[in-house]
């Protein structure tokens, strides 16, 4: 198939047209401009809609309107804008309304560093907005990725009737690369998602009671608001089976990184460098950081493996929780780590290798 | 010879009991809306956005499509819903703290934006559901329980109109103040309802119908006398009557 070279933002927003997203509102923050920027150019050769929100919190609420009217639907923003995001993320969790958002993450709270981050870990994979819900959080590490999974997470969030989350940097958005386009839905394929969705969809249906759409993010009735939260959990629970990670050679390590989205890109190229010089070193690459690969760390063979490196482009390190987890105190967990937007450099995850087999440059 | 003289509205679910107060006109503008619809036969496609406030409480009780918007955010969870739905008729239904307070900039922006579809905006000057706080339309002097001397312009400022501050925008095609207080008034309330449902069937654009409502509970009234501070006070700050029609 061909490739085409293009832009991560751009590549993204591609693939979720080809996904059959045909409603993006979007407000303008740095480093993912470019989403919106396509979308406006691009979602009305398709029929679809664009609209530039007044803000975050409004563009977040015409992706709930539009999703709940059966429309795949997006919205796309970075670290500040995110956080404005939370209230309309919860209630698109709460009605169990299909959508799909990214977030470019920055380097820091407040308005942050727009250089490239990994900042915003434990916001998105424990808590985007209050209430207790959980979505799925898949980590690009390249455009390729970033392109496989956008046009994933649409089938996911539909499947799930959840919303989806992708959670990339500023590398993913900036970068140019070569890339395989997925396959774009024919309109009729379009519609047919659409229509399978009628039953619930807010569109106007025949006035019944019984059988009206009734979007409902919330409950008065504390019975049915605790049954809703334990169905909740019922599909929380079962995303172990779509757990997606990469796993580079482990089988022998001795120190394994953990590292997830771009700077596990860096590290996996150090790690290649390091086995060169015969140094036992793997990857465990969580794809999915929510539903989080544990199992991966849980079956470590933890009389071979030495150290855990986890390598983030965050300070504190945030993964490092999850890794915990997994890991259970059977082995130390060292760190490697940057933050406020500087990119993590591959040799310093060598050198901190090197010093943990204690071996010299 | 039987005639049919009039029928309760089957957009209001029967079995259903309403929670509102009495005395409230929730219920009557509900009503209103409900009658409009099934007169000018779009009951099917209707889609309401519900406010979070006393408003909200419509979900329980009506027959048809709707949705719940977070606090403030109806005007961008229609515009989301009537995009990409245009065949569908759209309304949002919002409280004076919802619209004019939290959603301000929503509420702008679409009336800006001239999304086509018709805001119901139910002013009754005070925070309901929540027990009686100060709105942006609570009256000089009138006591909330966030402005226990009552409102001071000094420092609160002075009451918000919502309609006229819409008409200094350009897209905006029909504005309207309304009440609910009179049998005249409430059947005035409905034309203007229809012909905001009509505007936007017929594809013209955003329109308000901003309806002068009584709050007994929060006002410490009872539902007479809140009438008369209705038609007294209420209704002199904020005169009824067609603001922009643009036809
Ligand atoms: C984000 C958020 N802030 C505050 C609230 C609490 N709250 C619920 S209803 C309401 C006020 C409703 O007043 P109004 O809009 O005038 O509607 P009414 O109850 O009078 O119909 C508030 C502040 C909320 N639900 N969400
Ligand atoms: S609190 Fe006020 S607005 Fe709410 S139901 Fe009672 S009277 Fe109506």
């Amino acid at each position: 198939m061909a490739r085409t070279f293009m832009k991560g933002s751009e590549a993204v927003a591609e693939a979720a047209v080809r996904a059959g997203c045909r409603f993006f509102a979007g407000y303008p923050i740095t480093p993912q401009n470019e989403v919106p920027e396509y979308f406006a150019r691009r979602l009305p050769e398709v029929d679809g809609v664009f609209v530039q929100g007044e803000s975050e919190v409004a563009s977040i609420n015409m992706v709930y309107g539009a999703a709940s009217a059966g429309v795949r639907s997006m919205t796309s923003s970075s670290s500040p804008g995110v956080s404005l995001k939370s209230e309309g993320i919860s209630y698109c969790a709460a009605a169990r309304i299909p959508m799909v958002y990214c977030n470019f993450q920055r380097g820091g709270p407040g308005v942050g560093a727009i250089q490239p981050a990994q900042q915003d870990y434990l916001q998105a994979t424990k808590a985007s907005g209050n209430g207790g819900f959980e979505m799925m959080v898949l980590a690009p590490s390249t455009v390729q990725e970033a392109v496989d999974l956008t046009y994933k997470a649409f089938d996911l969030a539909d499947r799930d009737r959840n919303p989806v989350l992708l959670l990339a940097d500023g590398v993913i958005a900036t970068v140019m690369e070569p890339v395989e386009l997925p396959e774009m839905k024919s309109d009729e394929e379009v519609q047919k998602i659409r229509d399978s969705k009628y039953s619930w969809a807010c569109v106007g249906h025949k006035l019944d009671y019984a059988n009206r759409s009734w979007i409902q993010p919330g409950q008065w009735d504390t019975v049915k608001m605790q049954k809703e939260n334990e169905i909740a959990e019922e599909l929380y629970k079962s995303w172990e089976k779509d757990v997606m990670v990469e796993e580079y050679e482990v089988d022998d390590a001795e120190i394994v990184i953990a590292s997830y989205g771009i700077s596990a890109r860096i590290a996996k190229s150090a790690v290649e460098i390091l086995r060169k010089e015969g140094i036992k070193v793997g990857l465990i690459r969580p794809i999915t950081v929510h539903p989080f690969p544990y199992k991966s760390f849980e079956n470590l063979d933890y009389s071979r493996v030495k150290t855990i490196l986890d390598v983030e482009m965050s300070i504190p390190a945030q993964m490092i929780q999850d890794v915990e987890l997994g890991v259970k105190g059977r082995c130390p967990i060292e760190t490697c780590l940057v933050s406020g937007g500087n990119i993590i450099s591959r040799e310093a995850i060598i050198d901190k290798v090197r010093a943990l087999v204690g071996k010299e440059a | 010879m039987e005639q049919l003289l009039y029928k309760r509205t089957d957009y209001i679910q029967e079995d259903k009991v309403s929670g509102f107060c009495p005395g409230c006109m929730h219920s009557t503008a509900m009503k209103v809306i409900g009658e409009s619809l099934e007169e000018l036969g779009l009951v099917d496609k209707s889609v309401s956005v519900l406010g979070i406030g006393c408003c909200g409480l419509h979900m329980d009780y009506m027959a048809a499509d709707t949705t719940t918007a977070p606090h403030g955010r109806a005007c961008a969870v229609a515009t989301g819903i009537k995009r990409v739905s245009p065949d569908s008729l759209v309304y949002t239904y919002q409280g004076d703290g919802d619209l004019a307070s939290i959603g301000l900039a929503e509420t702008m922006s679409a009336a800006n934006r001239g999304e086509n579809f018709t805001v119901i905006f139910i002013n009754n000057g005070i925070y309901g559901m929540t027990g009686g706080q100060m709105a942006p339309t609570t009256l000089v002097g009138m006591k909330a329980t966030t402005a226990p001397n009552g409102r001071n312009p000094e420092e609160h400022g002075y009451p918000m109109h919502v309609c006229e501050t819409l008409d200094k925008l350009t897209a905006p095609h029909f504005l309207v103040r309304t009440s609910l207080n009179t049998p005249g008034n409430v059947l005035k309330t409905k034309k203007y309802i229809k012909q905001a449902f009509q505007y936007q069937m017929e594809g013209k654009g955003f329109s308000m119908i901003e309806i002068m409502t009584s709050c007994p509970t929060n006002w410490g009234l009872n539902s007479i006398k809140a009438l008369d501070y209705l038609e007294d006070s209420m209704i002199k700050e904020f005169p009824l009557g067609v603001v922009r029609d643009l036809g």
